[in-house]
């Protein structure tokens, strides 16, 4: 059934399809009870209780405790089952493997476009290894944008101000369709994409021969990481920020990301890619404790791209990650 | 309205009623009658489902074939941005309460009029204010934005945002104003006797949609007013690249925006309780579960708006908590469902149209009502959210809940508005045409959705087609459906035959009273002997089409 799909669903593919079709399909029979009861018996009742001649109703019966406590708690318990379970189900869908390959999605009207962990990159269509955890790590540079795998039953919104995720782990070699979910102006409807799955091997393959660029021209591409590093120089980041782990003007790069810094007014966060995405673009915002309040902001100047590389480029100078 | 008012000329010879009392185009056009102001609503709401559903038929057309047929896909997305905006705020959300409400509400509690008849009327004139707007808007250069206007893409749009967003800004005012008209009448207005628990179902349900209004609806506006000053002057509130957020924007629209939705339902299940209780020709079942869950959906309704958002990159713990609170807010629709069935139990039933819609209802909302449990489930969500699903599911909620009742109503009261009765055969077959085209127009969309065909999508991959074609079909009998109502319904106005005072063998007020009532409704103030459906006390045969009593 998971393979083939159903009459309501498409074929799953992902290693979470299982369990939201279970979910699907409890309260799918739920609902085919409810609507029976309810239908059935109303059919039952204009069948038997229909006005014949001049008769009058047999009975004005109008309350029941009995029945009232009944189909006030029985639905209660139902849908506090499918609230848990549902909620569960979507915790596993929000957190992903600590392990998982992270693909960078960008997307604008109307592409999608992929950066992978060594540079190489794609549009339109991601190529991902078979059985193994795969994160998204999504922005987008104009408008809401939404990226949604039907069989993979992920989807999730992808923001212009902040990054999201998602992930999932492919169990079957194969192509799959990829829609953007949520409307984002004239080329919407074409903004529809691929995810390859293919073997480890192949993946591999595809990644050292520079990703589509490498499939179609057998070139090479830029990593974000690397990206970054070119940019920590080139943007004058070094004057006040170091790599090895000294303090100077800012604080150091080195071992920030995933780690708790406290700030001026002594609340404190772990460092992530919205934490530095601010740091950049409004650097006055949150003050880290014992520096001064000196940042010129980066807006403007740094384009979405740039500061996709700069943070990986901070990442990849941590020990921890995530 | 001068059709109207031609009618009320021919009818002269009539004894004097609200239609006949004065006549002329001014009489109309600055009357203070709560029935004439029904009227004025019933006219130009009316024309604006026409125009709505003509977009919609256009919609279906379109999407016959899969690629690009007779249209681009900038005219696609205004259509569909048309239809939502036109159907939500110029049709479904003023339809049962200004039209019905106003017509039924004050006779139903015994009083002359609504507390504020010159508001009353200032919200007509308002409504037609933000009406002629929206019109402009769409000649100006339209809107594709999709009804809901999130950002930064409707910032970023160069089709007429503004003076769309004005215009539903000013019909927030018209919401406003009838809310706290009805409030304001239920609690002042009503006759000597009649305690609130003596107070029809319709009334309950319109009185707590005018809470919603009154309090969920300036939170539109100045959503609205946000939208516009950051479009007209830069200022960044929800655009990233002028430093706003747009999640933000999502917030704030679905914070009115939900509640919204059950201004639009409550109403339509005052109207089923009406309905049922009077067509099985006995009590109802459960009449102040029936109350208090109106109540309970009116509050409710305040706190489940992230369950729009559930993909849209909100805390997962914000989203834990709305998936629970949308839970909650199924329970009260489920037990209004089980008291209307249980009020057919050993009851008396007869199939005249109204309650043709109302068994339609129960049919229709059950679906739209148990489809939300998917919805609500947050996993599921994730899988079904922006797809056709929803737009299933939605449908099933206005159109098989608050539109279904709607028409039941319309059939319900028109006896009583007009003088005059609808043919009733007419009624019967274009009830089941509505009911056939309705389901077969948006049950295949369920599938298509579950299977993954997103919203909003001008062309679409191929193996979706089946569906659609089945949807466009269904459009059409629905169509044929709506425009024989149109139809036997104006002709009934002008040359139905005459109408009796109470042609169901109804209990509440407006049966009492001639149809069409008089000026103030009443000849002298009513006295409330027995409550809204005590059909085991009082026995009112329904009185025969053209022998007036």
């Amino acid at each position: 059934m998971d393979s083939t799909g159903t009459f309501w669903l498409p074929p799953g593919g992902s290693t979470i399809s299982g369990s939201v079709d279970s979910l699907f399909y409890f309260i799918f029979w739920a609902s085919v009870f409810f609507f029976l009861l309810v239908v059935g018996l109303t059919v039952y009742f204009i069948v038997k209780y229909r006005r014949r001649g001049d008769e009058e109703a047999q009975s004005h019966i109008a309350q029941n405790l009995k029945l009232e406590i009944i189909w006030t708690t029985v639905p209660i318990i139902l849908v506090a089952i499918v609230f848990v379970w549902g909620f569960k189900t979507f915790m596993k869908m929000q957190v992903a493997p600590k392990d998982a390959i992270e693909i960078k999605v960008t997307a604008r009207q109307w592409m999608w476009m992929f950066d992978y962990p060594n540079g190489s990159n794609s549009i339109n269509e991601v190529v991902v290894p078979v059985d193994q955890p795969v994160k998204m790590l999504m922005s987008s540079e104009d408008v809401i944008h939404s990226f949604y795998v039907p069989q993979f039953r992920v989807k999730q919104d992808v923001l212009p101000n902040r990054y999201t995720v998602v992930w999932f782990q492919a169990k079957r070699e194969g192509q799959y369709d990829l829609y953007c979910a949520e409307f984002c102006g004239k080329g919407h409807s074409e903004m529809r994409g691929k995810v390859r799955v293919v073997s480890a091997e192949k993946y591999q393959q595809y990644l050292e021969g520079g990703g589509q660029s490498g499939e179609e021209q057998g070139g090479g591409g830029q990593s974000l990481a690397s990206l970054g590093k070119q940019l920590y120089q080139s943007r004058a980041c070094n004057t006040c920020h170091t790599v090895d782990g000294s303090p100077s003007v800012g604080p150091t790069w080195k071992n920030a990301f995933g780690h708790t810094v406290e700030f001026q007014d002594g609340s404190s966060t772990t460092i992530d890619e919205n934490y530095i995405r601010q740091s950049i673009l409004e650097p006055k915002a949150k003050i880290v404790k014992g520096f001064q309040p000196v940042m010129p902001t980066f807006q403007g100047i740094l384009n979405d791209r740039q500061i996709d590389g700069l943070v990986a480029y901070i990442k990849s100078l941590s020990e921890v990650k995530e | 309205m001068s059709s109207a008012a031609t009618v009320a000329d021919n009818i002269q010879s009539e004894p004097d009623n609200y239609l006949n009392h004065e006549s002329g185009i001014k009489s109309w056009l600055l009357t203070k009658d709560h029935k004439r102001i029904g009227i004025l609503y019933l006219f130009s709401v009316m024309s604006m489902f026409l125009l709505g559903g003509i977009f919609a038929m256009l919609i279906r057309l379109e999407l016959l074939h899969p690629g690009a047929d007779f249209m681009t896909a900038k005219t696609y997305n205004e259509l569909f941005t048309l239809h939502g905006a036109v159907m939500i705020f110029l049709f479904i959300i003023p339809s049962v309460p200004a039209i019905l409400g106003n017509f039924v509400l004050p006779i139903q509690i015994g009083a002359k009029d609504v507390a504020f008849p010159r508001l009353n009327l200032a919200s007509w004139y308002i409504y037609i204010i933000g009406s002629v707007l929206a019109l402009l808007a769409i000649v100006l250069g339209s809107v594709d934005t999709g009804w809901t206007f999130y950002t930064p893409y409707s910032t970023q749009s160069t089709t007429a945002v503004i003076p769309m967003v004005a215009a539903i800004f000013i019909l927030g005012f018209s919401s406003i104003f009838t809310g706290l008209n009805f409030i304001a009448t239920v609690h002042k207005l009503r006759a000597p006797g009649m305690t609130w628990y003596k107070m029809p179902l319709f009334v309950w349900g319109i009185y707590a949609t005018a809470i919603i209004q009154v309090l969920a609806t300036p939170i539109l506006g100045i959503t609205l007013v946000l939208l516009i000053l950051e479009r007209a002057f830069g200022i960044g509130i929800f655009d990233p690249a002028m430093g706003g957020d747009p999640v933000l924007f999502q917030h704030f629209f679905w914070f009115y925006s939900h509640p919204a939705v059950y201004i639009m339902i409550l109403p339509g299940m005052g109207i089923m309780s009406e309905l049922i209780s009077t067509f099985s020709h006995r009590k109802i079942f459960g009449y102040k579960a029936i109350a208090y869950s109106s109540v309970a959906i009116a509050f409710l309704s305040f706190l489940v708006w992230g369950h729009h958002m559930f993909v849209s990159g909100q805390a997962a713990y914000a989203t834990m908590v709305f998936s629970f609170l949308t839970f909650m807010v199924a329970i009260p629709s489920g037990i209004k469902m089980f008291n209307w069935v249980s009020t057919m139990y050993k009851g008396a039933i007869t199939f005249e149209t109204p309650m043709l819609y109302a068994l339609s209802f129960l049919f229709t909302f059950a679906i739209g009502g148990l489809t939300g449990i998917f919805l609500g489930a947050t996993a599921v969500d994730v899988h079904l959210t922006d797809t056709y699903f929803i737009v299933a599911h939605f449908h099933y909620v206005m159109f098989g809940g608050t539109v279904m009742a709607f028409f039941g109503g319309l059939h319900y009261w028109w006896p009583k508005i007009w003088g005059r009765m609808y043919n009733e055969n007419w009624g019967r077959m274009s009830a089941m045409l509505v009911f056939l085209g309705f389901n077969l127009t948006f049950f295949p969309q369920f599938i298509m959705g579950s299977q993954g065909m997103p919203r909003r999508y001008f062309t679409y991959p191929e193996k979706y087609q089946a569906f659609h074609v089945m949807s466009t079909v269904g459009s059409w009998i629905l169509g044929l459906g709506l425009l024989i109502m149109a139809v036997y319904l104006i002709y009934a106005i002008k040359w139905g035959p005459k109408a009796p005072k109470n042609p169901w063998g109804a209990l509440t007020l407006e049966w009492t009273t001639s149809s069409p009532p008089p000026p103030h409704n009443f000849e002298e103030i009513p006295k409330i002997t027995h409550g809204p459906y005590d059909h085991d006390k009082v026995v009112i045969k329904p009185e025969k089409v053209g022998v007036p009593a």
